[in-house]
């Protein structure tokens, strides 16, 4: 009887609404999280997966050796390699192309790589504009590759006592 | 002014009218925009976050490029909608909303119409609303929106009434219908001789089925952002936009009749020096941003209504308490006591 007497005041007099109330209200002046993206960055891992890049060696020999494992590992089939035999007898790809709006970025083909070719870099904040804008040719990986050469040593050795 | 009306002759009055109806609803049609902008701050700042701050200094042009966004875009209507009815259906939601405009004063003497009944008329003009509601729903030819339109013409029907005899109250202790009289009768030493005190139960019975009559959070299920159910599921474009314009209107509109009937309107809060300086029309203006600032603030607290705990709440609770306080001041009123009630 108490009891139910006790809820019907409580709700006649609307007792948790009005907590609800100054919860919100407190919240009004709590100090705000949102990060002001283009300006503000949240930090990030060295092994964070965004957009593909093909390395070379410091001499400036390309990395890949058309061994074909990403393509074969790649569980949304984005990518597609071609190669040949170069004239100095070694093996290399003719054709290396990502199709990011297949590609699901699991990094597997960072993972299954034998020569830290075919990487995935921090970025992540890209565009296309029309449709195969977002095919990626071996020509632009590779220059994605000699833009962010730097980052990606610098994570690769970061992450390197954990493999 | 002697000059214009000697050169316009006979169309002065028309003229004169017009200038003062475009003097009321340009501020407004403002209001609104405005409102939609603080919405958004501040359920961000009770969300943690910070809201719109990208288009314009602080992010103050948003609105106005919402609006741009949502004049570029198509109106669909669908194939099987009655085409008349579907268009007429906005407008019959906004048109009452800006009506009722015209009975609502400033100040004593700032307003457009002042008729003895405008308490009345108030109601009259805001009951149409739902019209446009009901036509939405039927118009669009669609099962969703016709669901949406009898849910939420059900919902405004319902809690029309107890708002209504929590009014009966305000005019039985203003003994008036005329809004200008009952902000009079408030007239006092400060805010405690305002009507929300002594009509306490009254008042809050206002404010929440006044938030049911105009669909906004906790009773939004008309437009639940989550669920398809909803008047006007298949409107578009700037059709949807006059909706969205009148929802924001009868806001602006609920929240200065609370301030009239309950909050004083004009009239300072202490009836000494410093806050005589200030002008009534801004008290008003005050007391209309800190009760929409309520609904903003109800709506980043409160859960969406069920449906039937809607339905209970406006017939099962509202109207026995109004009746019950009514009874009440009807009966104090008969006492010694009564000066407390008027």
């Amino acid at each position: 009887m108490m009891n139910r007497l006790n809820a019907f005041f409580k709700s006649l007099l609307l007792i948790e609404l009005f907590k609800g109330m100054a919860l919100t209200g407190r919240y009004l002046f709590a100090r705000k999280i949102t990060v002001q993206f283009p300006e503000e960055r949240t930090p990030m891992s060295p092994r964070f997966r965004g957009l593909h890049a093909l390395r070379r060696y410091p001499n400036g020999e390309e990395r890949c050796i058309a061994c074909k494992l990403c393509e074969a590992v790649c569980p949304a089939l984005a990518i597609s390699i071609d190669m040949e035999e170069r004239a100095d007898g070694t093996r290399r790809t003719t054709r290396y192309d990502i199709d990011l709006t297949k590609c699901i970025f699991c990094g597997f083909c960072e993972e299954s790589c034998p020569v830290d070719s075919i990487v995935e870099t921090r970025v992540f904040d890209y565009h296309g504009e029309k449709r195969g804008d977002l095919y990626y040719t071996k020509a632009m990986l590779l220059a994605l590759g000699d833009k962010h050469e730097e980052q990606i040593a610098r994570d690769k050795a970061a992450d390197a006592p954990y493999r | 002014m002697e000059f214009f009306q000697s050169l316009l002759g006979p169309f002065w009055p028309v003229v004169w009218t017009l200038v003062k109806i475009v003097a009321i609803v340009a501020p407004l049609l403002l209001g609104v925009a405005y409102v939609t902008y603080a919405e958004r701050k501040v359920i961000g700042y009770m969300q943690v976050r910070i809201g719109p701050n990208r288009v314009g200094p602080l992010g103050l042009l948003q609105p106005i490029a919402d609006g741009l966004k949502l004049m570029m875009k198509e109106i669909i209507i669908p194939s099987g909608a009655n085409k008349k009815l579907f268009l007429l259906a906005p407008v019959l939601c906004m048109a009452p909303a800006l009506i009722a405009w015209a009975v609502i004063p400033f100040t004593p003497e700032l307003v457009l119409a002042n008729i003895d009944a405008s308490l009345l008329f108030i109601m009259a003009i805001t009951s149409m609303g739902v019209y446009g509601v009901v036509l939405a729903g039927w118009a669009s030819n669609s099962k969703y929106p016709f669901l949406g339109a009898m849910r939420s013409a059900a919902q405004i029907v319902s809690y029309e009434i107890a708002m209504g005899f929590a009014l009966v109250g305000v005019l039985m202790a203003a003994q008036s219908l005329n809004l200008v009289e009952i902000v009079k009768a408030q007239q006092g030493a400060s805010f405690f001789s305002w009507y929300w005190l002594p009509l306490f139960p009254l008042f809050l019975v206002y404010m929440i089925s006044s938030v049911a009559e105009i669909n906004r959070a906790p009773f939004d299920v008309a437009e639940g952002e989550s669920e398809i159910v909803g008047f006007h599921a298949e409107y578009s474009g700037m059709a949807f936009a006059v909706f969205f314009l009148a929802e924001y209107a009868n806001m602006i509109l609920v929240a200065t009749l609370s301030s009239l009937l309950f909050l004083g309107g004009w009239l300072p809060l202490f009836d000494f020096a410093p806050f005589t300086w200030i002008p009534g029309f801004f008290w008003l203006i005050a007391k209309i941003c800190f009760v929409l600032f309520l609904f903003l603030w109800f709506r980043a607290t409160f859960p969406r209504y069920r449906y039937d705990q809607i339905m209970r709440l406006g017939w099962k609770v509202f109207i026995p308490v109004t009746l019950v306080w009514l009874l009440f001041i009807g009966g104090m009123m008969q006492t010694p006591l009564g000066y407390l009630f008027h």
